[in-house]
C-alpha cells in the first residue's frame, strides 16, 4: 500500500488523514465539554492556586475537556503542517519497547489480566471521567502510531479497518452496559428497581419509535456513503493458484479460528470447536436456570453466566481475532505492532508431543512401533500403547472431571440442572477451557499434542 | 379551493392506498400502525424504556437495515457481474474504473463488514440484558442461526471478486473442511468409511469437495458460492428474519424488567 513511497511522501499521505482525525477528536471533546456545561453536570475536581495572588482557579471536568480539545487542535496543526519533522508520533524508544515486550504469551496474558482488572475495578473504570480519559488515550495512541509505516500498513489495510471499528465500538458498548449494570446493582442493593423499570409509561410507536428508526436509517446511509467514498474496496491481483500469499488469511471474522490452528489441528480448530461454539450459544437459554437479570443490565445477579460469556466473547473470540489479523505475519509468526513483516523471520519450533516426552525423555526408550507389515488391530494396539498417557489424560478430562465438578464446586448447579443439562454445560465449559489450557501448556512446556496419532489424522 | 396536498389526499387513488387520514391525532396514529403493511410488524404502543437507545443500542434494527442495503446493492451489482473465472475479476475492475455507480461495490462490501459487527453487538446486548431468558429462549436460537447465516453470506461473498485476497481467504477457510471428522479426506476417522477396501472419503467426495464443487477453488466453486450468496442463503435469512420478528412480538415484545 505504501510501497514505492519515500518517507516524506508516506508522512504526507498519513498527514492528510491525521489532521482531520485530530480535528474530529478535538470536536468530540469540545462537544463533551459543551454538553456537560449546558446540562449542569459541571464538577470541580480541584482548585489550582495562582501563585502570588492568593486566588485559585477551579479545574472542572468542563475545563479539562476543553484543554483536551485544544490539545487535539494543536496536534492537528502539527500534523497538517508541511514540515515533516513536526509530525506528532509515538517516540521510537516506546515503539521499540512495545515491540520487544509483545509476543503471543504477553499479548494473551496482558489482555486477560487487563480484562480481569477492568472487571474487578469496574466501579472505578465506568466513572464517566475515567472512561472518557481512556477513550481519548486509545484514540490518541491510534493517531500517534499511524505515523509508523508498519503499523499503518496493517491498520489501514481496507479489510482491517472494520476491526478497528469493532474494537472501538465494543469498548464503547461494553462501557455503556457496565455503567448501567453498576448503577442497577447499586439500586437493587438498596431495594430500588433497576433503571429500566423507571420509564414504564407507554408511548405510541408512531411517532416515537418510527421516527427514531427513520433517523437511524438516514444516519446509517450517510455513514455508509461516506465510508464508501473515503475508502475504496480492496482489489488485489487476479487470482492465481500458483502464487500463494504469505500469510494466507481467512476473512477477519474467522481469524480467531485460524489462530487456534497454532494450538489445535484443523479438525478441532476448524470443525469441532466452531460447531461447539454454535451449539453452546444455542444452548445458553436452556442451561442458564437463573431467572434473575431478565430485561435489564446487571452483573451481580448473574455473575457466573456473565463471566463465562465475556471470557468466551471478549477473550476467546475478539482478542484472538485482533491477534490473528493485526499481529500475525508471514508464516504465522508473531510481529509487534511496529515491527516489519519480515518473511525470513525464524522462530525456533521445538515442540514435543506428550508421548515423545514420556517414552523418550522420561523412560529413555524409543517410541513403541508396530512391526512392519503388521495388520490393523496390531497397529492400533501399538498406537494405543504409545499414546496411553495422553488418551488417559484427555478421557479423564472430559469423562471424569464433570462428575467431580458436580460433586464439588458445581454442587448447587448440578442439583438445579439435573444430569443431562449439567453434563452438557460441563462439557461445553471444558471444551472452551481446553484452548487456554493448551495455550499455557505450549508456552510453559512446549507441548505440541497430548495425543499424536498422525496415522489417523487424530492429533489433540 | 383545496390545496394540492389536500386534493391528492382526497383522491380515490390515495385513499385506496392509505385507508385512513394522516396520523396526526391519537386515533389515526394507532390506525396507521394497524393498517400499514410495513409498520404492522410494530406494536401500537410500547414502554418508553423499550425504545431507549441506551438500552437497545438499536443494533438489531441496524442489522436489518444493513441486510436491506445489501439486498438492494447486491441486486444492482448482479447486473454488472458475471460469475465466471473468465469475467469475474474484469467485471469488478470495471466497477472500480468504468461504471459511474461503481461505489455500489464499496457500499456492499463495507455494509457486509458492518453487518457482521452489528450482529455481534446485537447479540452482545441481548446477552447482557438477559433477554434470552424465558419466554424468549427460542428466539435466541433463531438469532444464533441468523448469526451463522450472516457469516456464511459474508464468507461466500468474499470469493466473488476473484482476486488473490478472495481466492486464498476461501482456500484457507475451506481447507478446514478437509479435516472434518469422518467426512474430510484428512480428518480423523475417514479410514473407517471404506467399502471392500476402497475409501469412500477421498479428496473428490469429502466435505470440502461438497463445499467447493471441485478439488480446488475454481470455476465450480465460484458458481456454487455465487448461487449460495445471491439466492440460497438470503432466502434462508429472509425466512428466519420473519420468524425472528414475529417471535419478538409473540414473546411479549422487547424485553424489560418484569
Amino acid at each position: 500500500m505504501t510501497h514505492g513511497l519515500t518517507d516524506a511522501q508516506f508522512i504526507d499521505k498519513v498527514a492528510s488523514f491525521l489532521w482531520p482525525y485530530y480535528i474530529v477528536l478535538a470536536l468530540m471533546n469540545g462537544v463533551a465539554a459543551l454538553y456537560l456545561w449546558r446540562t449542569g453536570q459541571m464538577k470541580t475536581w480541584f482548585s489550582l492556586p495562582v501563585p502570588g495572588s492568593g486566588k485559585s482557579v477551579p479545574i472542572s471536568n468542563v475545563v479539562a475537556w476543553v484543554v483536551a480539545a485544544v490539545g487535539f487542535v494543536l496536534l492537528a496543526a502539527f500534523a497538517g503542517n508541511s514540515n515533516v519533522s513536526w509530525m506528532p508520533s509515538m517516540p521510537l524508544s516506546w515503539q521499540e519497547a512495545i515491540n520487544q515486550a509483545s509476543g503471543p504469551v504477553m499479548y494473551s496474558l496482558g489482555t486477560t489480566v487487563g480484562l480481569i482488572v477492568l472487571f474487578i475495578f469496574r466501579r472505578f473504570f465506568v466513572t464517566p471521567a475515567i472512561a472518557w480519559t481512556i477513550w481519548n488515550l486509545m484514540l490518541l495512541f491510534l493517531g500517534l502510531s499511524m505515523t509508523d509505516r508498519d503499523f499503518f500498513e496493517i491498520i489501514a489495510k481496507p479489510d482491517n479497518v472494520p476491526i478497528v471499528m469493532l474494537v472501538l465500538l465494543l469498548s464503547f458498548f461494553t462501557w455503556l452496559a457496565t455503567y448501567r449494570a453498576v448503577i442497577n446493582d447499586d439500586r437493587m442493593d438498596r431495594g430500588e428497581p433497576p433503571l429500566e423499570k423507571l420509564d414504564n409509561e407507554k408511548v405510541l410507536v408512531w411517532p416515537d419509535l418510527v421516527y427514531t428508526e427513520l433517523i437511524c436509517m438516514i444516519a446509517l446511509t450517510a455513514f455508509l456513503i461516506f465510508w464508501a467514498i473515503a475508502l475504496p474496496a480492496p482489489l488485489e491481483e487476479p487470482a492465481s493458484s500458483v502464487k500463494t500469499p504469505n500469510p494466507s488469511k481467512a476473512p477477519w471474522y474467522f481469524l480467531g479460528l485460524q489462530e487456534m490452528l497454532v494450538y489445535f489441528d484443523p479438525w478441532m480448530a476448524g470443525i469441532v470447536l466452531p460447531v461447539t461454539v454454535v451449539i453452546g450459544l444455542m444452548a445458553i437459554p436452556y442451561l442458564d436456570f437463573n431467572r434473575e437479570g431478565n430485561g435489564y443490565y446487571t452483573i451481580k445477579q448473574r455473575k457466573f453466566s456473565y463471566i463465562v460469556f465475556q471470557f468466551g466473547f471478549l477473550e476467546m473470540w475478539i482478542t484472538l481475532i485482533v491477534l490473528g489479523t493485526l499481529l500475525r505475519g508471514p508464516n504465522w509468526n508473531f510481529f509487534g505492532p511496529y515491527e516489519q513483516w519480515d518473511a525470513h523471520k525464524v522462530e525456533a519450533l521445538a515442540n514435543v508431543n506428550l508421548s515423545e516426552w514420556f517414552w523418550r525423555d522420561l523412560l529413555g526408550k524409543s517410541l513403541p512401533t508396530a512391526p512392519a507389515g503388521s495388520n490393523l488391530p496390531t497397529q492400533i494396539g501399538f498406537i494405543g500403547l504409545r499414546e496411553w498417557l495422553g488418551i488417559a489424560l484427555v478421557l479423564g478430562y472430559f469423562i471424569a472431571l464433570p462428575p467431580i465438578m458436580a460433586l464439588t464446586v458445581f454442587r448447587r448447579y448440578y442439583q438445579k440442572m439435573g444430569f443431562i443439562r449439567f453434563m452438557l454445560m460441563a462439557n461445553l465449559l471444558l471444551l472452551m477451557a481446553s484452548l487456554p489450557i493448551k495455550m499455557v501448556l505450549r508456552w510453559v512446556v512446549q507441548l505440541k499434542y497430548l495425543i499424536a496419532i498422525p496415522e489417523f489424522f487424530l492429533n489433540f | 379551493m383545496p390545496g394540492l396536498g389536500e386534493t391528492i389526499r382526497e383522491s380515490q387513488i390515495w385513499k385506496s392506498i392509505f385507508r385512513h387520514p394522516m396520523p396526526v391525532d391519537r386515533r389515526n396514529r394507532i390506525v396507521v400502525m394497524l393498517t400499514n403493511f410495513f409498520l404492522h410488524l410494530h406494536p401500537v404502543s410500547i414502554k418508553k424504556q423499550g425504545i431507549a437507545l441506551s438500552y437497545t443500542w438499536c443494533m438489531g434494527g441496524v442489522t436489518f437495515f444493513l441486510f436491506l442495503v445489501e439486498t438492494v446493492t447486491g441486486v444492482l451489482l448482479m447486473f454488472y457481474y458475471r460469475p465466471t473465472v473468465e469475467w469475474a475479476y474484469a467485471d469488478i475492475q470495471m466497477l472500480r474504473d468504468v461504471h459511474s455507480l461503481g461505489i455500489l461495490r464499496e457500499i456492499h462490501r463495507w455494509g457486509a463488514h458492518a453487518m457482521v459487527i452489528t450482529v455481534w453487538l446485537h447479540m452482545y446486548r441481548v446477552f447482557l440484558t438477559g433477554s434470552y431468558k424465558p419466554p424468549r429462549e427460542f428466539n435466541w436460537v433463531v438469532g444464533v442461526l441468523l448469526l451463522l447465516l450472516t457469516l456464511l453470506l459474508s464468507f461466500t461473498g468474499y470469493l466473488l471478486p476473484w482476486d488473490q485476497l478472495a481466492v486464498w481467504a476461501i482456500t484457507v477457510g475451506s481447507n478446514m473442511a478437509r479435516a472434518h471428522p469422518f467426512l474430510g479426506h484428512e480428518g480423523p476417522g475417514q479410514q473407517l468409511l471404506t467399502v471392500g477396501g476402497v475409501d469412500m472419503i477421498t479428496n473428490a467426495s469429502d466435505a470440502r469437495f461438497a463445499l467447493l464443487g471441485a478439488r480446488e477453488v475454481g470455476e465450480e466453486t465460484l458458481n456454487r458460492f455465487y448461487i449460495l450468496h445471491c439466492i440460497a442463503i438470503p432466502l434462508g435469512v429472509a425466512l428466519l428474519l420473519a420468524i425472528h420478528f414475529w417471535r419478538v412480538r409473540k414473546d411479549g415484545g422487547i424485553s424489560g424488567p418484569l
